[in-house]
């Protein structure tokens, strides 16, 4: 599992971290809380194509919808069936347990053109959303 | 209205909301918290032992006067009969069509006396209707809402926290109200809620309002009481199927479409929209306000799109998912208005067709319903 440190940032505050051939991604800690408590998660499935910054799956808190976009272009390697068991696991754990999906990337390269770490806490401390 | 940050209006309780951490959003044009740690476990709490919530936007209007009952009984479907001293009376304000003006509480505090509570939003409308209703009747009308605060304890533990605070309060019934000096101020202690538990709501004016929240939250400590914001206030009252007033009703549907026909009494004379209650009762009504439960995962949401055998019977007006069903719930006006608890019924959500079901409400029957 990535540390935060490690992984990249979206705008829309998704993260995304290599591991191996494929990429890990989930919802940032800074989104998590202001989702709330995360209820339902429908994922994308196996296979499916994403496009960068195209929505590909829905995460459902007891207030609202929110879109999770795809940050980079790519094909869907796996699910995490367990947040969709245990939906709460997005709120306790949203760099380990709660990862989404696995992607594999078109072109790994594109991760780099993501906020870093350092980058994305500055994002968030502009309140820019 | 566009309204900005800065115009948002700020209840007496305010500064209390942000000291225990409130998320402070804006909820037509009041400056309300939607959670304070997490809509769940405020939910959970009120659900199974005690939860505080700021309600000092609902609106407070007093009826006095020789004909006080007289107005309140033209202007109510319900029959202001059952508001003897002492006690209040759930009941819709109707228009000319029977449309709903608003839900309200009308306390009868002494003879010819009514204090009566309207939702934040329709305060001044509610105001500005009794008033035409009253023409030249021996009435007098006075809109207070802007001079009371109002906060409400919930939950099964809620008597337990009120037992040295408000003992007088343990013995009201259900809709019982009785007036209590706190900090040395006029207030009011009624035997109410928005939950679907047992619970209290205190109209007090707003100097000590704040004492009487640290107070009760003193008292609240040996029950893990919590504060508790419009988040769950929202998931709770969905729960015990209550409206909510400019989303599941308006000027535009009767009581019947509300599907709360027990609130109608034909037999106590005439009243604002009568006939037109009258013929619904005897015809039926071409729609009427439905609970329906998800059978698979998803969560509903107001707008959601209903439907039947593949035809689109409706939306909901209200919807979320359940904490204490742990499943999505809503209620929506369906143009079959004769479906029999537990019909098949299918909901769209995200472009997705959900399983659902027809559901009698409430959805779930707290202590307020034992």
């Amino acid at each position: 599992m990535p540390k935060p440190e490690e992984a990249r940032y979206t705008k829309t505050h998704e993260w995304i971290a290599l591991e191996g051939d494929q990429s890990l991604v989930g919802v940032s800690d800074h989104a998590q809380h202001e989702m709330g408590d995360v209820v339902f998660v429908e994922l994308p499935k196996m296979n499916q194509k994403l496009e960068k910054d195209k929505p590909c799956t829905v995460v459902e808190s007891v207030k609202s919808a929110f879109d999770i976009y795809a940050p980079v272009a790519g094909e869907v390697s796996a699910v995490n069936a367990a947040v969709t068991g245990d939906p709460a696991i997005i709120n306790q754990s949203p760099l380990e347990k709660g990862w989404l999906f696995k992607m594999k990337a078109a072109n790994p390269e594109d991760l780099k053109t993501l906020m870093d770490w350092n980058a994305y806490q500055e994002f968030i401390k502009q309140g820019v959303h | 209205m566009n309204i900005t940050a800065d115009k948002l209006k700020r209840t007496a309780l305010n500064e209390i909301c942000r000291k225990y951490g409130g998320k402070m959003v804006d909820f037509h044009g009041w400056e309300l918290p939607m959670q304070f740690e997490g809509i769940l476990k405020e939910h959970n709490a009120i659900r199974t032992s005690a939860g505080i919530f700021d309600v000092s936007h609902m609106g407070q209007i007093f009826v006095s006067g020789p004909e006080s009952f007289r107005l309140l009984q033209r202007t109510n479907a319900n029959d202001l009969r059952k508001a003897v001293t002492g006690k209040g009376v759930y009941s819709h304000l109707t228009n000319e069509s029977a449309g709903l003006v608003d839900d309200i509480i009308a306390f009868c505090l002494s003879l010819n006396r009514y204090l009566v509570i309207v939702n934040a939003t329709t305060s001044t409308k509610d105001y500005n209707w009794l008033k035409t209703q009253a023409g030249k009747m021996e009435v007098t009308i006075e809109n207070k809402s802007d001079a009371y605060s109002m906060l409400a304890v919930q939950g099964p533990k809620a008597p337990d926290i009120f037992k040295t605070f408000a003992p007088e309060a343990l013995k009201l019934p259900r809709f019982g109200i009785v007036e209590k000096k706190l900090f040395g101020q006029d207030c009011f202690v009624s035997r109410t809620g928005y939950t679907g538990e047992d619970g209290f709501e205190i109209t007090a004016p707003h100097p000590v309002i704040a004492q009487i929240w640290e107070q009760l939250m003193e008292l609240g400590k040996p029950y893990n009481m919590v504060p508790c914001g419009l988040g769950a206030r929202d998931t709770l009252r969905l729960e015990a199927g209550y409206l909510l007033y400019g989303q599941d009703a308006d000027d535009n549907h009767t009581t019947y479409e509300t599907n709360y026909g027990w609130v109608v009494c034909l037999d106590k004379g005439e009243f604002m929209g009568r006939s037109i209650l009258e013929r619904q009762k005897k015809e039926g009504v071409s729609l009427k306000l439905t609970g329906v439960t998800l059978t698979e995962g998803g969560v509903p949401r107001s707008g959601c799109k209903i439907f039947k055998d593949g035809k689109e019977i409706g939306e909901f007006t209200s919807a979320t998912y359940s904490p204490t069903l742990r499943k999505g719930i809503g209620l929506g006006y369906l143009s079959m208005p004769n479906l029999k608890n537990g019909e098949l019924l299918e909901v769209e959500i995200h472009g997705r067709r959900v399983k659902a079901q027809v559901q009698k409400t409430p959805f779930y029957k707290g202590t307020a319903f034992k």
